[in-house]
């Protein structure tokens, strides 16, 4: 794992240098800088069709799938160019997962689903499976739900349910980065409480980042936050300092609700 | 108040077009089931899956060979067109982009439009004249040639309808796109894709017109694929329009055997539909 730096800031898991992205002629991404530390909460807020959902999806290449995109720049996984042609990007996403916006288990058991991750990665053996289904399922709070009926349809759960579900299927094949994209924007507020008490739970081991839309959010849980607007990065610094003491005006008119 | 009661009589006005229209429809279907059903009934007998056609005037005997070949050339039939069907179903909904696909997609359309009869004398000029005889191969080939469009535009269908998330979903956990289409896709869309093929499955069995020039028929008991077999379709094509009175009972019979083969297809791949996960 990557240690604490010299200067005591925690080093950076991931660095973004110089990243542009088009969609056609659209230019969705322009000039992204950002260093994302190692076992902490980036959030990355800022309004609609920003292009935060669209940075976070060219942190695990999800941007690849689409026609007609391209990319320029930089991402370095630590130290490696995600975007360099030797890079393997089944490993990649493994090593970097995602939560989505709207929950997406698989039409199939509860077991299945988490089991899924490892199955793809080659693991056969029952026991080992079992293994990993009940750990992922309690590191994402939802096995003393679940225990009894991992047999049953994930459909059948609740959306908050879904919800973690989808987030330890994602754990059962050990990522190092776990991306979400406003992963409670459709759940309940109760529900929506207890995902983030997940994601500050996860951080002791994994870096996420997390896009939101929901300014409160984003000050309750993370550690460091990027301001995007219209494909750009107005301001990044620590959580704290972003919402009481932002530097550029058009921050301080984004977090008081004057716009967005 | 004039114009509130214009507006309901107008609304039971197209409401009984429905239903007349609806009863029209229908009222064929039905007539059709019940016949089938009564006239076919009489003709039913354990014989008639066990015994062999009779020569005229002879009374009893059965279609155990027609039952046998139909059973064998739309089993070729599946076993030829369902992979070919399938595979390309998947690669117009996964792979299939611009110019290319459309035209494969506008064919299978064409296809699925085109008269079984020239079905039938397309595998006869290709297959029957070559191979020099009529034969259960070319019967099959021709059959799978009906079921394959179908299946392909099915297929395509379904595995569109499900969610892009699930794929999303998929490939975020670092499967590769092969992978997520069996693993994630197909099996999202199994029910589906199973009901589609049981209905094709279930027209091929009824073709007459293929089979007449191809397999043709057969009054004896055959399992060769390289040689003429009976099928029930031909069976009852040649019977009903046969002067002898013994012979019109057994097409009805024989009728009656197609449609309920048809009706169990289609019974199995309900119940295989109502699965427990489906979306």
């Amino acid at each position: 794992m990557v240690a604490t730096g010299p200067d005591g800031r925690q080093a950076a898991k991931i660095v973004v240098e110089n990243l542009n992205l088009f969609y056609g002629n659209l230019q969705a991404l322009r000039d992204v800088y950002l260093r994302v530390p190692s076992r902490a909460i980036t959030a990355l807020i800022g309004p609609s069709g920003c292009g935060k959902t669209t940075f976070l999806r060219t942190l695990n290449r999800l941007n690849d799938l689409i026609d007609g995109v391209r990319i320029s720049g930089k991402v370095l996984l630590d130290g490696q160019d995600i975007y360099d042609a030797a890079t393997d990007v089944t490993s990649l996403r493994r090593r970097v997962g995602m939560v989505f916006q709207k929950p997406n288990p698989f039409p199939m058991s509860i077991y299945d689903n988490v089991a899924y991750g490892p199955r793809i990665h080659g693991l056969r053996q029952r026991r080992l499976l079992d293994e990993i289904v009940e750990k992922s399922l309690r590191r994402a709070a939802l096995w003393e739900e679940v225990k009894d009926r991992l047999r049953g349809p994930a459909v059948g759960l609740s959306g908050g349910q879904q919800q973690r579900l989808c987030i330890a299927r994602l754990l059962a094949v050990q990522p190092e980065v776990i991306l979400m994209d406003e992963p409670s924007s459709a759940l309940d507020p109760v529900s929506t409480l207890r995902i983030e008490e997940l994601i500050r739970e996860l951080k002791e081991e994994y870096t996420i980042v997390i896009v939101t839309h929901n300014m409160q959010q984003a000050a309750r849980v993370s550690d460091v936050t990027a301001f995007f607007l219209n494909g750009e990065i107005i301001e990044y610094d620590a959580t704290e300092v972003v919402f009481t003491r932002p530097r550029d005006p058009r921050t301080e008119a984004y977090i008081t609700g004057r716009f967005g | 108040m004039s114009h509130y009661w214009r507006r309901r009589l107008l609304n039971y006005l197209l409401l009984g077009l429905c239903v007349a229209c609806t009863a029209v429809a229908v009222f064929p279907l039905l007539s059709i089931l019940f016949y089938v059903a009564v006239r076919g009934f009489q003709a039913l007998s354990p014989e008639f899956f066990t015994q062999m056609p009779r020569p005229v005037g002879e009374p009893g005997g059965g279609m155990a060979n027609a039952v046998a070949g139909t059973f064998i050339m739309v089993g070729l039939a599946a076993l030829l067109g369902l992979p070919v069907g399938i595979m390309a179903g998947i690669y117009l909904a996964e792979y299939g982009r611009g110019r290319l696909a459309d035209v494969i997609r506008f064919m299978t359309d064409v296809f699925t439009g085109v008269p079984s009869v020239v079905i039938g004398v397309f595998i006869y000029t290709v297959v029957v004249t070559r191979m020099g005889s009529f034969s259960a191969l070319a019967g099959g080939l021709a059959l799978s040639l009906i079921i394959i469009p179908l299946v392909t535009r099915t297929t395509e269908e379904l595995l569109r309808m499900v969610p892009y998330t699930l794929r999303e979903a998929s490939l975020a956990l670092g499967a590769t796109k092969a992978r997520t289409i069996v693993s994630v896709v197909l099996r999202s869309a199994a029910g589906g894709v199973v009901t589609g093929v049981m209905l094709a499955i279930a027209r091929a069995a009824g073709e007459t017109a293929p089979l007449l020039f191809t397999a043709l028929s057969s009054r004896h008991w055959s399992l060769a694929l390289r040689e003429p077999m009976a099928s029930l379709p031909v069976y009852i094509y040649t019977y009903a329009i046969s002067p002898f009175r013994d012979w019109q009972v057994q097409a009805w019979g024989a009728a009656l055997v197609l449609l309920l083969t048809v009706l169990g297809l289609n019974l199995v791949a309900r119940a295989v539909t109502r699965s427990r996960y489906r979306y």
